[in-house]
């Protein structure tokens, strides 16, 4: 199990190490200026500023300053918040995304789960139809279209009532990212029940089901051990892929709903070809997605005793 | 399904499974709540404490307010943006400072005089900053230096040209301690020119020109500007709190000399969102004071029975041609042509039907004051009319003059939002159905944009300028031969010789006049097309009064508001 992890970190390592790599030259690339502004700068303002960032040494020592940096941690200075360092950036506005994506995995995961089951079990009966015609909204409408009407909906709630039940934007309390996190999990849930729900049918079907009646168990029993136990293990298997998901494509809803996630910076570094804020999320990014992989990895041996990590 | 007997089990083993489930469900609702719960502690660690309060707060006497970005650099030597620029004009003060009614008025400098070699400013005795030490000539001068020495490689350099040997310094020629500012004591700041400048009060007033204070900049190590406490104020109000992306707040600074005009303890950024659709349902919800319109929103606004007041912000929009040798757009007849096939007023109200803008007709925006009323006023702007016949003519004439057989399709450069989306369709639409022209559109993300600009890597642009200063040489020496923002490499020795005119003269008549040879030398030469001088319409709250807006300077100025 240590030999497994070690190893599936080590090789976690090298991933990065070529997302990184990738990233820096798919960057540089692309066309555009990251110095230029609306006022046209002088040669000897850019070249100063030039000098600031490295970017008037070549593009392969450019890129062997960054990987020395890298190893020490350190992104360097936003292009566009000249006196932010990447890493603060990221501490500080990481913990928001994060806290936001929890609750939304919580809904997502949890609900995924419940509707699943449910459908599973009132099969081609009226929850059912009424669920999955829930989900596939939920999966084909895009989250920003969630994110604009359930804003909108508050604000008729809270203008209906003459007071605020939730805010309509903002961040600080529980009651800020209720609605955004419902909607930033809702793709995830809805996904989740449509697993959840073939997996369940797999299961109710299967020989040890019916061993397990046939021996006389309680139904409750039979459900919850043999049957949920089962069913739940493909869902564990996307919910790494879609935390890291969550966290990260947070991006809209940050938007709308003034959430100050790491999302926000993340998709406006790459608008505004800010070089150092763009290594420095995707490389974060990119290892949390890994690290998570692995995680639900490790999990799953744990939750499905069959399998064996080695 | 299979049998009765087999069905009656399944159904009761259905029904526990789904009672089980419901209990699951139970579980499930506790454990999100004690989720809820744990992140509600975690999100007040990343934030101020309780979310932000409602839009007017009298018993506290405080407004709340939002931005569309976080504010990128509070320093105010590098500071070049619109929304730093909100906040420095509410915690910062210049020399001179715009009042409520956009004149300029008395600031740090109780007395000033100014003539042509140079200028004296006498700092009041009560000047200080937030934490009580007197503000002096020496912060002045600390902070010029500042803005021109080129390790600092501040964008804005530029703006201290007028002060002398400040180029050659930002040039790296001479040192900095050679910049023609001096503070001959703690209350006297003399400044020599590099030439005669006729509106160097109103340059006082930007944020370039704010005093920094040594010791202070100094201890911060290079972050200066980066947090609440990093930053030493000296206006009517002080950032007590500043949690990035999310909120900032400004206090009343007790340590402001004109504690008088002053109304309000408090005022609260309390969201940082670009989205417009959010802007409105902040303040549908009473949550912020002001809100600008977007075009998609007025409709909504109108059935709300708001009362909706329009700003126009001084920006001008045009097409820019590229007269560089080799292209065909250097072609005068060609530009006579295109500028006669199109309609700047169908452009504004039939195609881009934005609130508040109104067509283009000059280089030089409505706003800018001329010798006793507005400049445009003064010197009505001449415009052509749309002229297909005339349009054709000057369009054969070029082919002829060009030895053509047929016209190449034109490059036209434009960035990629909605409204210049929508623009370049009706140029497009336009210079093909009048003209037969066929225009290639290159669109492109903001960064690529401005540097294919600068390239000369296009025919025709889709550009726009907004003024740093309340005077018209702001726009005026945008089309000078030697100016870095001319970028479609515009030259006309008329045309320079007139700049230097008005960058030069002393006298409003001198310089006006100047000004109206430029714009009729624009006119006469189509060096752009106007399309539209940008308006916004927007919100407010109605208990709050005297919010200020600009066309240069801080815009939206909340330092003159009260709650009613």
């Amino acid at each position: 199990m240590l030999r497994y992890s070690l190893k599936r970190l080590l090789q976690g390592l090298v991933t990065v190490f070529f997302i990184a790599t990738a990233t820096f030259f798919a960057m540089h690339s692309v066309p555009g200026d990251p110095l230029a502004s609306d006022k046209a700068l002088t040669e000897r303002i850019r070249a100063n500023l030039e000098a600031k960032y490295g970017l008037d040494q070549p593009l392969t020592t450019q890129y062997g300053i960054f990987l020395g940096n890298l190893l020490q941690g350190d992104f360097g200075i936003s292009y566009t918040q000249e006196n932010r360092r990447v890493n603060d950036i990221i501490r500080e506005h990481f913990p928001v995304s994060a806290t936001l994506g929890i609750l939304a995995i919580a809904f997502a995961g949890l609900g995924g789960v419940l509707w699943g089951a449910l459908t599973a079990l009132y099969r081609n009966r009226l929850p059912d139809v009424l669920i999955m015609l829930a989900v596939i909204l939920g999966i084909s409408v895009p989250s920003f279209v969630f994110a604009a009407l359930g804003q909108l909906l508050l604000v008729q709630i809270n203008g209906v009532l003459g007071f605020s039940v939730l805010p309509v934007a903002g961040w600080g309390t529980v009651a800020h990212m209720l609605v955004p996190s419902l909607v930033l999990g809702l793709g995830t849930m809805a996904y989740l029940t449509r697993l959840m729900r073939s997996s369940m049918l797999e299961i109710v079907g299967s020989d040890f089901v019916r061993t397990a009646k046939s021996k006389g168990l309680p139904a409750r029993r039979i459900f919850t051990h043999h049957q949920l136990r089962n069913a739940i293990l493909p869902v564990v298997t996307v919910l790494g892929p879609a935390i890291a998901a969550i966290t990260t494509g947070g991006f809209v809803v940050e938007m709308v709903f003034a959430i100050p996630g790491l999302g926000r910076y993340f998709v406006q570094a790459v608008q505004q070809l800010d070089y150092t804020v763009i290594m420095g999320t995707t490389v974060f990014y990119g290892a949390f997605l890994v690290f998570m992989v692995i995680v639900v990895d490790l999990l799953y041996g744990w939750i499905d005793p069959r399998v064996r990590l080695e | 399904m299979t049998g009765a007997p087999d069905r009656g089990g399944e159904a009761a083993f259905n029904r526990s499974a789904a009672r089980q489930l419901g209990l699951f469900g139970l579980a499930i609702l506790v454990g999100l709540a004690a989720l809820m719960w744990g992140l509600n502690l975690l999100a007040s660690l990343t934030a101020t404490a309780g979310g932000a309060p409602p839009a007017v707060d009298a018993a506290n006497n405080a407004i709340t307010v939002m931005l569309t970005e976080e504010p990128p650099q509070l320093d105010s030597t590098r500071s070049t943006d619109q929304v730093s620029g909100i906040v420095l004009g509410h915690v910062m003060e210049g020399l001179l400072r715009y009042d409520d009614r956009g004149e300029l008025a008395p600031g740090m400098a109780e007395q000033w005089r100014i003539d042509e070699g140079g200028a004296t400013f006498q700092l009041r005795a009560d000047a200080r900053w937030s934490d009580g030490q007197p503000v002096t000539a020496h912060d002045f001068v600390f902070a010029w230096r500042l803005g021109l020495d080129p390790e600092n490689a501040s964008e804005y350099a530029f703006i201290l040209y007028p002060i002398k040997n400040a180029e050659a310094i930002n040039r790296g020629e001479l040192a900095v301690t050679e910049l023609g500012a001096r503070a001959i004591d703690e209350r006297t700041l003399a400044v020599e020119f590099e030439r005669p400048i006729a509106f160097f009060d109103k340059l006082t007033a930007f944020s370039t020109y704010l005093p920094v204070r040594e010791d202070f900049y100094r201890a911060t190590e290079g972050r200066y500007g980066a947090d609440a406490d990093q930053l030493l104020y000296n206006g009517p109000f002080a950032l007590s709190s500043w949690v990035h992306g999310q909120s900032l707040r400004l206090d009343r600074n007790p340590h402001y000399w004109d504690q008088a005009r002053i109304r309000l303890d408090r005022i609260n950024v309390g969201y940082i969102t670009s989205d417009p659709n959010t802007r409105l349902n902040l303040f549908k919800d009473e949550k912020i004071v002001m809100a600008n319109l977007a075009a998609e929103n007025l409709t909504n606004a109108l059935e709300q029975r708001w009362h909706i007041q329009r700003h126009m912000d001084g920006s001008i929009f045009y097409l820019d041609f590229n007269h560089r040798e080799e292209r065909l757009t250097r072609n005068l007849n060609l530009r006579k042509a295109m500028i006669l096939a199109q309609d700047p007023g169908e452009l504004v109200y039939k195609v881009t039907k934005t609130p508040g803008y109104l067509p283009g007709e000059s280089l030089f925006p409505r706003f800018l004051e001329g010798e006793r009323g507005k400049f445009r006023d003064e010197h009505p702007a001449p415009t052509y009319q749309l002229d297909v016949q005339a349009a054709r003519a000057h369009l054969e004439a070029a082919r002829r003059e060009l030895g053509l057989e047929a016209f190449p399709p034109l490059v036209l450069l434009a960035g990629d939002n909605p409204v210049s989306n929508i623009q370049t369709e009706y140029f497009q639409a336009v210079f093909k159905k009048n003209l037969g022209l066929d225009i290639k559109i290159d669109r492109q993300i903001f960064k690529q944009r401005l540097a294919k600009m600068t390239a000369g890597d296009f025919d025709l642009v889709l550009a726009g300028w907004g003024p740093d200063y309340n005077d018209p040489l702001t726009f005026g020496d945008l089309y000078a031969s030697w100016n870095l923002n001319n970028r479609g490499r515009y030259a006309s020795p008329e045309y320079d010789r007139q700049v230097r005119i008005a960058q030069g003269a002393m006298d409003a008549p001198t310089r006006m006049a100047a000004f109206a040879e430029m714009q009729r030398i624009i006119h006469e030469d189509v060096v752009i097309i106007p399309n539209y001088e940008r308006g916004v319409a927007y919100v407010t709250h109605p208990r709050v009064k005297g919010i200020v807006r600009r066309v240069v300077g801080a815009d939206t100025d909340y330092t003159y508001a009260w709650i009613e």
